[in-house]
Order: structure tokens, then C-alpha cells, then sequence
């Protein structure tokens, strides 16, 4: 297997080194789907330029980094490009050795539950053989790779390349079963990877065979040791980047940014324009209701899917990819490299044909649309937020079929895949 | 530091009467006293190249046109002087250059010449067949030099009447005797190079020479070489005249590094070489260097220091000079070798910036600059347009926003002496700025404003927006919500509507469905 992940490896290089060289490089990090006023690369020049200067980067409302970041770049900005490809390169083989490593424990836990005679006898086709997911971690390193949208973010030396590899090597860790002290440079970038904490929990619970059980004391053991950890390992990347910086200016402008939304350049997200568009009397009210959404879905996933947290992990990518505040291309292709692991559930999926049609077509409409906006003059801000509506709608429902066929699947697996009505003829599935 | 006041006729460099005749020969043939002296002159530009300006003058009191031929060449090359007994030549004046001054930037040469090769003589009122003599010294001339002199024929000689009079001493001004011609096309290279250089008493091996070296010299914006021969008055009354001979070199380096400004010089960087002792031959041998722009050493430094200064009237200007004397060996210091260096000292500049904060503070830039004379300085700064809310647009928000002027305020040096009293009485128009100082008032002027055109949302839509946006995210909600509540099961196909209605009969009156 390292043989074509090192191929596949030097193709992705290869496409980033090309694209770095030609005139679109330029090109591509001016565009708002690619970079936001979070992750542009112009900004983290601006930044280092006003340290320079000897006035604080975070004085204007230009950068909005954490100083981590600053200092990372105040050494490598000579080397800024080797630096994203490699944050690529991380990315992608943390994302293979998890999820190889995740396959080796379906396929054990799917013995277990064969030998115990779990499965109806008619789902038998349901389960998945070793032959089949031989090239999976292969495909979920190309999912990323070779995705155009990460391609996009690398050459545009958008940040959000090293978050998404500190994310990968979050999952990892979690996967090898020690993720309490990697959580943190996670969040430390942007508040959202909070979520994935409760994930992470749920995973390592189960590696540790410590049952979800709200009334025993081991669980309670072991969820208190996690966020003394998790708390603790904050508390470290904060007080560094305090102690980096001199001050804790950094704490309005990184994540009181994030989470106040001043500025309303547009991207892909659903906040510009909602908040463009806002009553000055509700602003508050929207907003709160708009960051709760990101992470009320915590607690309800968790529950339900508290037996497949890998799933969970993917599921909260997804919801903070589609519901943050400033998302970008970057962050999707950090999700979509995850499809590959759940190829199984194909058969159940019923939206694919015309979620992946609706995303590419809007992939291919923003550019078009913006330059009408923008430079052309003959639309309006409208088009381009239709586009964005119908990107998040797609995103949305791709995401949202994927658990659909996932709980199918898990219900077929207990009660077996063809199933009868009460006079014997097929039945039909309906969720109730 | 020791001053010295000199009056010059007509170009550069102070002029010593001296003769420093070596030997001393018992003979009866009077020994003709000769003189040779080098300089250089090295004058910073103000666009950081830099005009290196050699001479090498030899005297020779002697007369060409006797009888008695000439035998014995000291420090006067041979072949010159063959030529002008042979052609009766009263001026000779020769110039080899390849580029083009450039007056605005450079200013004024000290010695002129035109791109390509320039020739013109005065012969003597002796001479019979003008045109043939011509011929004969122009092709002469080619191989003296190696350059293609003989191209020179009745197509592109002339007979210039008012100008190009003699410079030396003659009162013949009757110019069929002058003879003018022009090669445009001539290109100067190191074939032409060495020859002029053979002309000189020590050669290219001691003194200034040895820093001619090719390979640098034609890696310039300017390059000219010339030779002039000109009978000169010797003393105040002219009773005796000597023949003299001036080999002059003009080069102009310029630096090709963009973003560095101004460096430095040094004879090493200029020449690839540096200079160890003066021509022995040499009666003098000094270098110049023009510091009439920066008397007080605040723009460019030269190392090493020296406490010699000249100043001399140059081209209707009195400038000032530091003065090396390669003759004395203290120049040389202790490594016995002399490598010039001059260098910009940068001035600190002051930049104040203070980012802006949305809805809080602009932007503010105050930089403190040196503006160069006639030079153009570009400020450039990058922005983004900015999407605002749609409360935060003026009612006419497809006019644009306005960015205010920016401003510049000098101390600008005045001709006229200021006013520094202000409690004077002055008109009202006259005393708006306090006068600090006499020599410099204050000036501030400002720029256009700016008219950005920013995008729009569509103020018509708030209502429609928070709905949509909201349906999105009840999308999303819902899907999510019925994936988590709910479960699956499989559907039993409903009765129809008249079985329905017995149904509920049915359960009303407690008997089992249908």
C-alpha cells in the first residue's frame, strides 16, 4: 500500500507545484469561495509586515489569526508554499493510517457479531469483506488530494490547509485511542472543532470498553479525566499564544470575530447576506440563534449515534463545514474526503444523482455569477446568494442522505434486509 | 584642510606649470622640457550611477613644423607626433563613444562628444591639398587607432564656419584649413582601447591607467574615449608654446539592482581594480572626487578620509572637491594600495500606521520621506471593497463612497529670505503659516479625493432574505430531525376512507376493526 499512496503523493505535489508556478495562482487566492477574511493568505502577509512595523497585528481588522500561525509564518514565510503542500500531504496520510486503522475495527467488530449470529440471515450481502475495503484508505487520500477544491485552497495558500491537517491528525489520534492532547490546536484556530470532542469521547469510551451508561461511575471517570485533559491542553495553546503575542488582543479579534461576524465579505456560507440584510433590532438574536445551530446538533447526534463515532465525526465535520461563519472550499473537501469509508451504503442513498449535479453546477455558477455582480455589473447581489442557498441546500441533503442510508443499514443489519408486510408482500420503509 | 583658489580657462582641473624634466643631459641639443600629469574625477550622480572622468595630459616644448625632425620621443608617443609633423596638423581632435549622454540625468559632461567616432583637424595654413592631406591622415588615423577611420570621404566631411574654432592658440580662422567628419555607425571595443592606451607614458601598467580595463569600462551606460592635440601658450605672454597632448577617457557606471536605491561605489566595484602607486612618470596624479552636493558629508561618506579639498570653477559652477594625491604615499595607507569608497548613508525614514478597526477607526499612513530632486516618488496601497450592512449604505449608495484627500506638507527652501518676525505688520495672506526659519516656508497640499464604487446589496429584500436563509436552515434542521427521532418502520398501507369512518364506529362502540 505505500507504494501508490507515495504515487499518489507525488502526483498531488506535482498539480500544487504546476499551479504555483502559472499566472492562476494569483488569480485563485482573490477569490471569496476559496479564501475567507479568516484564512487569506494576504492577511497573514499584512500581519507579519504590521509585526515588523512594530504595531500589533491585531490593532486593525485585518488579521484575524491566532498568534501561533503569526509566529509559524515569521520563520517559514519564505517557504510558505512547501508549507501548505505539506499541510496536504499530513492531511492525507492522517487520513489514511485513521482509516485504515478504523477498517481493521469494523471488520473485527463484524466477526464478533457474525460469530455471535447478530445478523439475519438474509443481510449477508450487506456485509462488507476485506477485498472490498482493501482500497478505501487509498481512496480517501485521493478524495483529498485531488479533490479541485483543495487544490484551490492550497494554491491560494489559504490557512485553512493546516487547519484541516491539524483536524486530520485530531482524528488520527483519537482512532490510535490517544486524542486528549491533540484536541486543543484544533481549537485553537477557530472555535467550531469543539464539537468534535464529544466524538472523540464517545470513541475512545468504546475502544476502552466502558459502557455509555449515565448512571455507572467508570463513565463519569473517564468523561472527567477527558475534559481535564481537554481543558487543560486549552488552557496551554491560549496561554502560549498570550505568551507569544505579550496581550490577549488576539481573544476579540480571533474569536470574537468568529463568533460576532463583523464582516460581511461574501463566501459560500449563509451568513453574509443574512446579516447584510439583518434589522439592526435583531441582529443579536440571529446571531446567537445562527452559532447555537452549529452546535446544538452535538448532543442529539451523539445519542443517536453514540455506536458509531467515526460517523459522528463525520457528521460534525459536516455540520460545522456547512453552518459555520466563514466557510470555504477547503473545509468541504475536508468532509467529502470522508465518502470513500461509507462507499457501502450506496444502494440506500436516493438524492446522489441530483445532489452531485446541484454541486457541481453551483461550483461552476459562482465564479459566473460574482463577475456579473461584480465586474459585469448586469446582476446583483442576489444571483450569487442564490447560489449559495442551493450550495447549502445540496450539502444539506447530501449530508443528510448519507445518515439516512447509514440508519437504513443499521436497521437492516438487526432486522433483516428484505422485509414483509403483514399479508407477505414487500414492504416499504418509512421513518416514523 | 588647505584651500585652494583656482581659475580655469576653459574645462576641469588645475593646471601646473611645472615641468619635471628627469634627466639631465650634458648636450648641446637643448633638452625639450615635457610634462605629463593624470587625473580623475569621480562625480556621483543623482540617480546613483556614477561618471568617472580620466585625463592624461602630456606638455612638450617643442616645434613640430622645423626643419629638424624630431628624434628623440620621451614622454610624447611617436606615432602622434610622426603624424603631425608629417600632415601639418595644427589641432588634432579624435573621439571614440559608444552610448548616449544623458543630460537631464546625468548633467554636463565635462568633455563632450557625440556617439560613434568624431574627427576634426585644423592643419596648417602651410598645407596645399587640403582634401588629399585629409584622406591621407584619416586613413592614418584607422590604423593608429584600429578603427575604421578610412570610411571617412568627401561624403561625410565638411567645412564647418562658425563653429568648432580652434582651441589651442593660432589666429588662422580661415576654415578651409578645418576639416570636420562624423561616423555615427563606429562602435567602440577593446581593439580600440588598447592602442589609446599604448599612447600613454606608463602604459596601462603604474598609475591611473591601470584601472582601464575592458572588460569593465565597455560594461557602462557611457563610454568615450578621445585623444586632442593643441598648441598651448606656455606662460602669461605666450613668448614660448609647447604642444600639448590630451588622452581623455569618460565613463558613466550605472547600478542595476532595483529595490536597493543607492549602495555604494568603490574603485574596486567600478574597475576590478584598485590602485598601488602613481605613474612614475607623472609630475602630478590625483583624483577628484565631486562632493559639491553633500559639503557636509550627509548623504554619501568616502572612505578613507582626506583632508584635502579643492574647489574649481567647472562649467559656469564652482564646485568642490576631495583631492587624493597619488604622488604621496601616505595616500596609499598601510596596505599600499587604494580602493575608493562611496557610500549612500540611508536616511531613516518615519512610517505611523494605525490599522482601522470597522465601524470604529480609519485607516491613518504618515510617512516621513526624503524626496530626491526631479525624480518621481509612487505611493501604493492594496485594498479589498467591503460588503457593509444594508442600514450602513447612503441613500444614494450607486454614487459611490468618497475617500478624503491625502496630504503633504513640506518645509519647501525659499529664494527669498522669510520673515521670521510675525507680530510684523503683514497682509492677512502673507501670515496665515508661522515662519520658523528664513531660508524655507511651509507648504501643504492636497489630492484629489477618491470615488470608490462599492457593491450593493439589494436593499429591497431584507424580509425575503431572513426567510430564506431560515428555510435553508430548517432544511437542514428538519432532515436531521427526523433522522434522529424517528424510526424505521415498515408501512402498513391505509384502509380506505368509508373502511376508515367503520373503523371509528366501530372503536366507538367497542367491537374489534375490520
Amino acid at each position: 500500500m505505500a507504494a501508490p499512496l507515495t504515487l499518489l503523493l507525488l502526483v498531488a505535489v506535482t498539480v500544487r507545484a504546476a499551479l504555483y508556478r502559472s499566472s492562476l495562482a494569483d488569480l485563485i487566492s482573490e477569490r471569496v469561495e476559496v479564501v475567507s477574511p479568516l484564512t487569506a493568505w494576504k492577511r497573514v502577509v499584512e500581519g507579519l509586515a504590521l509585526l515588523d512595523l512594530g504595531v500589533s497585528p491585531y490593532s486593525g481588522d485585518v488579521f484575524h489569526e491566532t498568534p501561533l500561525i503569526i509566529y509559524l509564518f515569521h520563520f517559514l514565510v519564505d517557504y510558505a508554499e512547501i508549507t501548505f503542500m505539506l499541510a496536504d500531504v499530513i492531511t492525507a496520510v492522517a487520513l489514511y493510517l485513521s482509516v485504515k486503522d478504523y477498517n481493521k475495527q469494523v471488520f473485527r467488530k463484524q466477526k464478533y457479531a457474525l460469530e455471535a449470529d447478530r445478523y439475519p440471515l438474509d443481510c449477508l450481502e450487506l456485509i462488507r469483506s476485506p477485498k472490498e475495503m482493501q482500497y478505501i484508505p487509498l481512496k480517501v487520500a485521493m478524495f483529498y488530494l485531488l479533490n479541485p477544491f483543495t487544490i484551490l485552497s492550497c494554491v491560494a495558500k489559504s490557512t485553512c490547509g493546516l487547519n484541516n491537517a491539524v483536524i486530520a491528525l485530531f482524528v488520527l489520534s483519537t482512532i490510535k485511542g490517544n486524542s486528549r492532547t491533540h484536541s486543543s490546536p484544533a481549537e485553537g484556530n477557530s472555535i467550531y472543532p469543539l464539537t468534535l470532542c464529544a466524538a472523540a469521547l464517545l470513541y475512545l469510551l468504546q475502544r476502552q470498553y466502558i459502557p455509555v451508561n449515565l448512571r455507572r461511575f467508570s463513565f463519569w471517570w473517564f468523561v472527567a479525566q477527558y475534559a481535564f485533559m481537554y481543558l487543560g491542553s486549552l488552557f496551554v495553546i491560549v496561554g502560549l499564544s498570550f505568551f507569544l503575542l505579550g496581550s490577549w488582543d488576539f481573544l476579540p479579534s480571533v474569536y470574537g470575530f468568529i463568533l460576532s461576524v463583523p464582516d460581511l465579505t461574501p463566501n459560500i456560507g449563509l451568513f453574509w447576506y443574512f446579516f447584510a440584510e439583518m434589522f439592526e433590532h435583531f441582529r443579536l438574536f440571529f446571531l446567537c440563534v445562527f452559532q447555537i445551530n452549529v452546535f446544538f446538533y452535538t448532543v442529539p447526534l451523539s445519542i443517536k449515534l453514540k455506536e458509531h463515532p467515526v460517523f459522528l465525526i463525520f457528521m460534525q465535520l459536516a455540520v460545522i463545514s456547512i453552518f459555520k461563519s466563514y466557510p470555504t472550499v477547503g473545509d468541504i473537501a475536508l468532509y467529502m474526503a470522508f465518502l470513500p469509508v461509507w462507499s457501502h451504503l450506496h444502494r440506500f442513498l436516493r438524492n446522489i444523482f441530483l445532489v452531485s449535479c446541484v454541486l457541481l453546477a453551483c461550483s461552476a455558477l459562482f465564479p459566473v455569477l460574482w463577475h456579473l455582480w461584480i465586474y459585469a455589473g448586469s446582476a446583483n447581489s442576489n444571483f450569487y446568494y442564490a447560489i449559495t442557498l442551493l450550495f447549502n441546500v445540496a450539502q444539506i441533503l447530501l449530508v443528510s442522505d448519507y445518515f439516512y442510508a447509514f440508519l437504513r443499514r443499521e436497521h437492516h443489519l438487526s432486522h433483516g434486509l428484505y422485509l414483509k408486510r403483514k399479508d407477505g408482500s414487500e414492504a416499504t420503509l418509512v421513518l416514523k | 584642510m588647505r584651500w585652494e583658489e583656482t581659475v580655469v580657462e576653459e574645462a576641469t582641473a588645475d593646471k601646473e606649470d611645472t615641468s619635471a624634466p628627469e634627466t639631465v643631459v650634458q648636450s648641446s641639443v637643448p633638452q625639450p622640457k615635457d610634462d605629463f600629469q593624470e587625473e580623475l574625477v569621480i562625480r556621483p550622480l543623482h540617480s546613483g550611477d556614477i561618471y568617472a572622468s580620466f585625463q592624461f595630459r602630456t606638455l612638450w616644448e617643442t616645434d613640430f613644423m622645423r626643419g629638424n625632425k624630431v628624434s628623440h620621443y620621451r614622454l610624447f608617443p611617436k606615432s602622434l607626433g610622426q603624424v603631425i609633423s608629417k600632415f601639418s596638423v595644427r589641432e588634432l581632435h579624435i573621439s571614440f563613444t559608444q552610448g548616449y549622454w544623458r543630460t537631464m540625468q546625468w548633467g554636463q559632461p565635462f568633455l563632450p562628444s557625440p556617439p560613434g567616432a568624431e574627427l576634426w583637424v585644423w592643419f596648417q595654413d602651410s598645407v596645399t591639398d587640403v582634401d588629399g592631406t585629409w584622406k591621407e591622415l584619416t586613413n592614418v588615423l584607422s590604423g593608429i587607432f584600429c578603427a575604421s577611420l578610412n570610411f571617412i570621404d568627401s561624403t561625410n566631411t565638411v567645412q564647418p564656419s562658425a563653429s568648432f574654432k580652434p582651441l589651442g592658440i593660432g589666429n588662422v580662422t580661415d576654415h578651409r584649413f578645418l576639416r570636420y567628419a562624423t561616423l555615427p555607425r563606429e562602435i567602440v571595443c577593446t581593439e580600440n582601447l588598447t592602442p589609446w592606451k599604448k599612447l600613454l607614458p606608463c602604459g596601462s601598467k603604474a598609475g591611473l591607467a591601470v584601472l582601464l580595463k575592458s572588460e569593465k569600462l565597455f560594461h557602462s551606460s557611457f563610454h568615450s574615449q578621445a585623444v586632442h592635440i593643441r598648441p598651448v601658450c606656455q606662460d602669461w605672454q605666450c613668448k614660448t608654446t609647447s604642444w600639448e597632448l590630451r588622452q581623455t577617457l569618460n565613463v558613466v557606471f550605472d547600478l542595476h539592482t532595483p529595490g536597493q536605491g543607492k549602495l555604494e561605489w568603490s574603485l574596486f566595484k567600478m574597475f576590478s581594480r584598485t590602485l598601488t602607486e602613481a605613474c612614475p612618470l607623472a609630475s602630478s596624479s590625483k583624483i577628484y572626487i565631486d562632493i559639491t552636493d553633500d559639503p557636509q558629508g550627509e548623504q554619501f561618506e568616502v572612505s578613507p578620509a582626506t583632508h584635502l579639498l579643492s574647489q574649481a570653477m567647472v562649467l559656469g559652477d564652482r564646485r568642490t572637491f576631495s583631492v587624493y594625491d597619488l604622488t604621496q604615499q601616505i595616500t596609499f595607507g598601510t596596505v599600499r594600495s587604494l580602493n575608493l569608497l562611496i557610500r549612500w548613508k540611508s536616511s531613516e525614514g518615519y512610517i505611523h500606521y494605525q490599522p482601522s478597526k470597522d465601524r470604529v477607526r480609519p485607516h491613518l499612513l504618515e510617512m516621513l520621506v526624503q524626496l530626491p530632486p526631479n525624480s518621481v516618488t509612487e505611493v501604493t496601497v492594496q485594498f479589498e471593497r467591503a460588503l457593509l450592512k444594508w442600514t450602513e449604505y447612503t441613500p444614494d449608495p450607486n454614487h459611490g463612497f468618497y475617500v478624503g484627500s491625502s496630504v503633504i506638507s513640506s518645509l519647501v527652501p525659499s529664494i527669498v529670505a522669510m520673515d521670521t518676525n510675525s507680530t510684523r505688520e503683514q497682509p492677512l495672506f502673507s501670515s496665515f503659516f508661522p515662519c520658523k526659519e528664513e531660508s524655507s516656508y511651509f507648504m501643504r497640499v492636497y489630492t484629489e479625493p477618491l470615488l470608490v464604487n462599492l457593491p450593493t446589496p439589494d436593499f429591497s429584500m431584507p424580509y425575503n432574505v431572513i426567510c430564506l436563509t431560515c428555510t435553508v436552515v430548517a432544511v437542514g434542521y428538519g432532515s436531521l430531525y427526523n433522522l434522529l427521532t424517528r424510526s424505521f418502520q415498515i408501512e402498513e398501507p391505509s384502509p380506505g376512507l368509508a373502511k376508515r369512518i367503520a373503523n371509528i364506529i366501530r372503536k366507538m362502540r367497542g367491537v374489534p376493526p375490520l
